[in-house]
């Protein structure tokens, strides 16, 4: 019981930092970036990558999976995605899920197809034996970081002079440009930033959770189940939408009730089924405030 | 006197659109030829013909009404299981297992679903629609996979054998009658859409879709409408799904996966959204597309797929026929 929480955890840790990149631009800009999978993928491939070819280790690859994630991020942002703002919802799913097809089939050209397997650092390496409970230490390490990057992220939106203009920008991006914000490079860097997480995430995840190619598309539903249930106003929103979709994933893997003779494994009718449910009576999220225009 | 003329004005402009043109006779007496020209085609025209349904069926959704779907696969497979458990349960029974009668079967189940859905469809905006969307068709999906019982799977639904075609024609081998079946359903679908489309009720969906506070203003019931274009859109996918069950005579988990609610997607967008015509267009094209690409390059034909989406959008709009229109815009203006 206390294992399925805590590996539940450690997976919805990852998953915000995996996300929460993608909530804040898609509240901020109101554009539906599908492909924000296929960042966290480079991001997973490029610290498998490192790791691999130039044996280097995990600690080498989270930084550099960061820092170059956000550059490409940077860039696709200023040359491709700039021209799709004021086009409509369905032409950026089309113009996104087109980039994450690109990216797939790239990935599975220069990779393979096969799942990557990570190797964690040694000192991160098995169990923590806790007398009653024996505790994963890769598991720790990511739920100790992700929960530092968290804080951090919480105190850069509410204590800094970047924070408060993006918040204003999230808030009202026309009132916020009146005001002499410039909301188009808040973006940008918004952007890069999040393409970043998204990279640091996928690398740091890459040791949990399988990384072949159809990465983006696999996790593409559950960055959308985050927003859905999170909300896009703000970032503990989507944090509490992560660990309860994190839990609940690993809860459902583990539990199957009988119903009339048949096993039924819960799993993904539990996920599916609250986002349908939240989104029905809770348009906004379930941690969203309703828009004040 | 004024009103009388201004009335017969709206019939005559009327009767204008829903005349039927040249290409479009050709269009369909050329598609009944492919199959004495190549008749060792058959099956692969069989299965252009059920996506170009299953596109106009979005299409009605999309384009018509203007309702973000990325889920529009559910009713697809949906309509598939219908079919394939009706002609299973009827197996041997003459009228239970008639393919006619599955397809009807089907529409009605979908129809049903697509009723019921239709609500939760359209309480939110675009994204919210997206997602609800994808979360129903994932609903249906991890059912199928869960209730094998029924369903049969991983494993698929066997043993789907439906007896002849109004108990005249039998399904062959190469697929000849199964095309010819499918393409006549198309047929007759394709007209009833293109009647429905150009009918005051197609009218006052454009409406909505141009704008639908002001189309509420002008005593249009948005919303009722919308829950029919829906409706009428998931009865048709489901009708689609039933001919690639009867036709393959089989039934898999994969009908019910998501990429074939984006591919059905990448049809109508490459075809041109909100014309009819461009889904069958769009259908052919990928098809031939898809048979040409992942001939060349098996594993990695998505590339091309995703390089011709991003173009698309950045370069084209309106789809190949938006980029025939806008050739043959072109060519006018030169010629004067």
């Amino acid at each position: 019981m206390l294992t399925i929480l805590f590996d539940g955890l450690a997976y919805g840790m990852l998953l915000f930092v995996l996300a929460v990149g993608l909530s804040i631009t898609l509240g901020l800009m109101n554009f539906i970036n599908l492909a924000h999978g296929a960042f966290a993928m480079a991001g997973g491939y490029i610290a498998v990558v490192m790791m691999q070819r130039f044996g280097l280790s995990l600690f080498w690859g989270l930084p550099a999976a960061f820092v170059i994630c956000a550059i490409v991020g940077a860039v696709l942002e200023r040359t491709l995605y700039v021209r799709l703002y004021d086009k409509s919802h369905l032409e950026q799913v089309m113009f996104t899920i087109g980039l994450v097809f690109m990216s797939m089939a790239a990935v599975d050209y220069f990779m393979g197809a096969s799942p990557q397997i990570v190797d964690v650092p040694k000192i991160l390496d098995g169990n923590l034996e806790l007398g009653f409970v024996s505790i994963n230490k890769y598991r720790l390490f990511v739920i100790v970081f992700c929960a530092l990057l968290t804080v951090v992220l919480q105190l850069g939106l509410s204590k800094t002079r970047f924070g408060s203009r993006l918040r204003a920008a999230v808030d009202d991006a026309r009132v916020a440009r009146g005001l002499g914000i410039d909301v188009t490079k808040i973006f940008a860097l918004t952007f890069a930033f999040g393409s970043g997480l998204a990279g640091l995430g996928g690398a740091l995840g890459a040791a949990i959770f399988s990384l072949d190619p159809q990465f983006p598309l696999k996790f593409m539903i559950y960055f959308l189940v985050v927003i859905a249930v999170g909300g896009t106003s703000t970032i503990t929103g989507p944090f509490f939408a992560s660990i309860l979709l994190g839990v609940a994933d690993v809860a459902g893997k583990y539990y199957t009730p009988e119903i009339g003779g048949h096993k039924i494994e819960i799993g993904g009718f539990v996920i599916y089924t609250i986002m349908v449910l939240v989104l029905i009576f809770r348009p906004q999220g379930l941690f969203g405030r309703a828009p004040g225009k | 006197m004024s009103t009388g003329r201004r009335t017969s004005q709206a019939m005559s402009w009327f009767a204008n659109r829903a005349r039927w043109r040249w290409p479009e006779i050709a269009l369909w007496i050329a598609a009944y030829a492919l199959v004495i020209l190549f008749p060792s085609r058959a099956l692969l025209f069989n299965e252009v013909a059920i996506l170009a349904l299953f596109a106009v069926s979005l299409d009605i959704v999309l384009g018509y009404a203007g309702i973000v779907s990325l889920g529009h696969g559910a009713f697809f497979g949906l309509g598939a299981y219908a079919a394939g458990l009706l002609a299973k349960a009827g197996a041997g029974v003459a009228p239970l297992s008639d393919p006619t009668l599955g397809l009807l079967f089907a529409a009605l189940v979908c129809g049903f679903v697509g009723y019921i859905t239709s609500f939760l469809v359209l309480r939110g905006a675009d994204l919210t629609r997206l997602m609800v969307t994808l979360g129903v068709a994932l609903i249906f999906a991890e059912l199928a996979n869960r209730m094998a019982w029924l369903t049969g799977g991983a494993d698929g639904l066997q043993g789907v054998a439906p007896s002849k075609i109004l108990g005249l024609f039998d399904f062959d081998l190469y697929g000849r009658n199964a095309y010819l079946y499918s393409l006549t359903v198309l047929f007759l679908l394709f007209v009833l859409a293109r009647k429905i489309v150009q009918s005051p009720y197609g009218l006052s969906l454009r409406a909505i879709k141009g704008n639908a506070l002001r189309a509420r203003a002008i005593g249009i019931p948005v919303n009722r409408r919308l829950n029919a274009a829906y409706t009428l859109g998931a009865a048709y996918a489901g009708v689609a799904g039933a001919l690639l069950a009867q036709t393959t005579s089989f039934v898999s988990l994969d009908v019910l996966e998501f990429h074939r609610s984006a591919d059905v997607m990448l049809i109508v967008i490459f075809g041109g959204v909100g014309t009819l015509y461009g889904a069958i267009v769009g259908a052919a094209a990928y098809k031939a597309m898809y048979d040409i690409l992942a001939a060349a390059t098996p594993q990695y034909w998505q590339f091309w797929l995703g390089l011709a989406l991003v173009l698309l959008v950045l370069f084209v709009r309106g789809g190949i026929l938006g980029l025939v229109a806008e050739v043959r815009r072109r060519i006018a203006g030169h010629g004067k």
